[in-house]
């Protein structure tokens, strides 16, 4: 078991930069989700994982073995990594457990020691009685269980996962996301999986790269990045919430209580006065998370005035759009239906100030 | 170190494929170039402005044009009625009308000639079997410049059905459903929305038509050379005849006429299908499908008719002539015999010599080419796209230049020994085999092409993680997903090389005739019943081959055959 370590990483396709400069430690045995909308490097990433693309400038090292670099490249099939495809790469003409064999095969490991381990691997995936099957007879799940067994099946120490459940509908994703976590557990092999889905990388992964646009815009557990957001591209990216234009305050912390209170007051005073929208020089963008909007019913508490813009019934609670004064909007939740355009008060329970974009 | 070792197996291959490809696809075009243009000065002596003065090479140019122009009239009008109707509308036993529709495109040029000159002909013994026929003494219609029009239309009418036809099978139902909810009638939907969106494929479909009858000489050698009406590849032919030491210089300055005029034509067809893809959104699972109604039958009739006319009357008649014991004698109960085929398997020593050399040459070539193209297509796919084409388009170029011309460069390039081993090629069959390699490449190398980069890349990226190296990639995965396509490239190969005339025709030599050469000579030389049943057997093994290749059609990428879907 060793650290994986992107140092440095660059890429270009064609002159353009698709990587910039990208640095990451990735401990053993750890399970890393690399987020990030589509075209944001990604996948870039874990095919120079791989080894399908040689890297631009920099260094990707597995312990003390240098994988890439500009003038070194090992080839992919000298890294015994394992991969799980978003397309599954079964190979149609084998059965399940040739599929599973294969890097068996490869490796000159034959006879009962291939058979076995054939078999180990399929238990862990429960498809020990498709070994016979090809894989056109099995469904998509079925089908990205052989995947992860034929990954798991030469000990790899780092499996890489190629959006795996991209392909595959709702209910199943809450199972297979159920076998990854079984997975990992159980062979304690680091991964790297990538994904644009927010809520598949919090539920599965240790710690999170967030990515935009080829540069890592923050890495943490996925607590870190619920609860502190760099700056609002990856608050909007992140969760449900607002995020509001109050008068400046310093970015990177909590604002609670009265300082939040009557900096709110500032701001709706000013861009009522004004008119017009405050420019961003003068404000600075925070994040209000709709679990800390409270209505309030009673007149005597201090709060805002807001109105209802939308209200929308989602099962165990309703969501609600509200306008401030100064035509800003916020997102809140309740347990009871709110009438559209009626006024209500409301109270903030705390915001955390972001970055703004660069 | 045994890594290091396959690597640098797989350079080698390389390395030698590339050599091969520079040698069959690069080579044979540099020699004519050079040919006609060493010699070039603006003097009056030079070869090439002897050709560009004399007047007989303006002359066979006007009449190239004449015939390919309006063959390419026939072709359009013949080929897109075809494509409009089988492929927008609910005619029935749509597969068998394609089937029919594009078996012309796959008859060899002189059988098509021939089975047409024994239908109308005073001697017609379809006719003469029904008491239709002309008088004696009177011309046969063939032999005249829109004889030779109308069988070259017929020949290239199946291009553009396929040009026209794979742009209406990817029209989206939902686009005329669409333009029904905006009440658009069927013709204003024919009219505004189909012909606009398939125009520049029409259009590209014409050129490579006209690119095609430029090139063809079966048809105008068969039907123009006895009435003297000449056209630029049979000018070549007979040039040939007066072998002298001005006169290969001189012939390759013609070839060099066509060759940059069929470039030109395949250029502008490139550029127009480029044109004519639209982006096209929606759904293609469902294509474009007018119900005929009661019009079906009718419609039905009439191409029937039609298919008829240009297939099944020209084959009959064909038929009819190989069993008659001599041309201008009726069928019936006493006049019928097997003669002609009794010859051809037993007395004849060259029909069986052509037979054989035509097999092993066909054999021999889509075996070697099969061998030659899997590696290739592994590496070609793993290049960078843009070198990728254009070694693609190298391979092209043989197929693409008119079979004359490419006989034109052989000759060039072989007719003297070859150096150091002191051999000569010329004058043996393997002359006429390394033409059908340099031929044939891109023919073979297409449809493994087109399977290898359907196949999705992780499937062979999963294998590199496995570790498995490059050639252990290409047996165990590759090879078995895209074996449908190989096997179609190999039968494509022999389907065209054993009935190839145009090549053969010039490079052949007594005791390595072809079939293609055979049928041409008896037929110049006046035994034309023999020739037909030699023709009959053709059309068979031509029928039988492509029913082969529709058998494997399931398991192809789409296109690969071409009258399939």
């Amino acid at each position: 078991m060793a650290r994986l370590t992107l140092d440095n990483i660059c890429k270009q396709f064609d002159g353009q930069t698709v990587i910039d400069h990208l640095s990451m430690n990735i401990e053993p045995g750890a399970f890393v989700a690399l987020l990030g909308p589509s075209g944001c490097g990604k996948s870039t990433i874990l095919r120079m994982l791989a080894g399908f693309e040689p890297v631009s400038a920099g260094e990707i090292r597995h312990g003390e073995r240098l994988l890439s670099s500009k003038k070194q490249h090992t080839p992919t099939e000298e890294r015994n990594f394992g991969m799980v495809f978003q397309s599954y790469a079964l190979w149609p003409h084998m059965t399940v457990a040739d599929n599973v064999g294969y890097p068996l095969r490869i490796q000159k490991i034959i006879g009962e020691e291939k058979t076995r381990r054939i078999k180990d691997a399929l238990a862990v995936v429960e498809l020990e009685e498709y070994a016979d099957r090809l894989p056109a007879q099995l469904s998509g799940g079925q089908r990205q269980r052989v995947a992860l067994a034929r990954s798991l099946v030469t000990e790899p120490d780092v499996v890489l996962f190629d959006e795996p459940l991209a392909n595959l509908d709702r209910h199943l994703r809450a199972t297979m996301e159920e076998t990854f976590r079984a997975f990992h557990k159980r062979t304690k092999a680091t991964i790297v999986y990538v994904t644009h889905d927010q809520a598949e990388a919090m539920s599965l992964a240790d710690h999170i790269a967030v990515l935009n646009k080829g540069e890592l815009v923050q890495w943490g557990t996925p607590q870190d990045l619920y609860a502190t957001p760099k700056n609002t591209w990856l608050a909007n990216f992140i969760g449900r919430g607002s995020v509001l234009n109050l008068v400046a305050t310093e970015p990177q912390q909590y604002i609670r209580g009265h300082q939040l209170q009557e900096l709110l007051r500032q701001s709706l005073l000013k861009g009522q006065s004004e008119q017009t929208p405050l420019s961003q020089k003068t404000t600075s963008p925070v994040l209000v998370r709709p679990q800390d909007i409270h209505f309030i019913n009673n007149p005597l508490e201090e709060g805002f005035s807001v109105k209802v813009r939308n209200c929308i019934f989602r099962g165990e609670r309703y969501d609600i759009e509200l306008i401030l004064a100064d035509g800003q909007r916020l997102q809140a939740y309740s347990d009871v239906p709110m009438d559209q355009d009626s006024q209500h008060t409301i109270h903030l329970e705390q915001a955390w100030s972001l970055e703004t974009d660069a | 170190m045994i890594i290091r070792a396959m690597d640098s197996q797989l350079r080698w291959l390389s390395f030698l494929l590339f050599l091969l490809i520079a040698l069959l696809s690069l080579l044979p075009s540099l020699r004519l170039l050079t040919e006609a243009f060493v010699n070039m000065s603006f003097t009056t002596s030079s070869p090439l402005s002897e050709v560009l003065r004399s007047e007989r090479t303006w002359r066979a140019l006007q009449h190239s044009f004449y015939t390919s122009g309006l063959a390419t009239l026939i072709a359009v009008v013949l080929g897109s009625g075809f494509a409009f109707v089988v492929s927008l509308t609910n005619i029935r036993r749509r597969a068998l009308w394609v089937f029919c529709f594009m078996l012309p495109m796959m008859i060899p040029p002189q059988v098509t000639a021939l089975s047409w000159l024994q239908l109308f002909g005073p001697a017609s013994p379809l006719l003469n079997t029904f008491g239709l026929a002309p008088a004696l003494g009177s011309s046969n219609p063939m032999y005249s410049p829109e004889g030779i029009a109308l069988l070259l239309g017929i020949q290239s009418a199946p291009l553009v059905f396929l040009a026209l036809r794979t742009q209406l099978i990817n029209l989206p139902q939902d686009m005329i459903e669409a333009a029904r909810m905006a009440r658009a009638s069927h013709l204003r939907i024919w009219i505004d929305i189909i012909v606009p969106l398939c125009r520049s494929a029409m259009v590209a479909g014409a050129a490579l038509a006209f690119v095609s009858s430029l090139g063809n000489f079966g048809i105008p050698a068969m039907l123009g050379i006895p009435i003297n009406y000449l056209v630029l590849p049979t000018l070549i032919y007979q040039q040939m005849a007066g072998f002298g030491d001005d006169v290969l210089s001189e012939i390759a300055g013609l070839s060099m006429i066509i060759a940059l005029l069929v470039l030109a034509g395949m250029l502008l067809q490139q550029w127009l299908q480029q044109r004519s893809q639209y982006a096209l959104i929606g759904h293609t699972t469902q294509s474009i499908s007018f119900n005929l109604k009661k019009a079906r039958a009718p419609v039905e009739i009439v191409l029937g008719g039609i298919l008829c006319f240009i297939l099944v009357i020209p084959l009959l008649s064909l038929i009819i002539s190989s069993f008659v014991p001599a041309l201008g004698m009726p069928l019936n109960g006493e006049t019928f015999t097997l003669n002609a085929y009794i010859e051809m398997l037993s007395k004849q020593g060259s029909t069986a010599r052509a037979f054989s050399n035509s097999v092993f040459l066909a054999l021999a070539a889509s075996l070697t080419l099969m061998l030659v193209c899997l590696p290739l297509g592994y590496l070609l796919m793993r290049l960078p796209m843009r070198l990728r084409s254009v070694i693609a388009s190298l391979i092209e170029v043989p197929y693409a230049i008119p079979g004359i011309v490419l006989a034109i460069a052989f000759i060039l390039l072989f007719a003297r020994p070859l150096p150091f081993i002191e051999v000569s090629l010329y004058g043996t069959l393997t002359i006429i085999f390394l033409a059908y390699l340099s031929c044939f490449l891109s023919v073979c190398l297409k449809p493994i092409m087109s399977a290898m980069s359907q196949l999705d890349s992780s499937l062979e990226e999963a294998a590199q993680l496995a570790g498995a190296k490059p050639l252990q990639r290409l047996f165990h995965i590759v090879l078995p997903l895209t074996a449908p396509a190989f096997f179609a490239g190999g039968l494509l190969v022999f389907l065209i090389s054993i009935n190839e005339l145009t090549v053969s025709a010039l490079l052949w030599s007594a005791g390595n005739e072809t079939l293609g050469v055979l049928i041409f000579n008896l037929d110049e030389g006046g035994d034309s019943v023999l020739a037909s049943a030699i023709s009959v057997l053709v059309v068979l093994l031509v029928a039988s081959l492509m029913a082969l290749l529709s058998l494997l059609a399931p398991r192809l990428p789409k296109g690969i055959i071409p009258w399939h879907d």
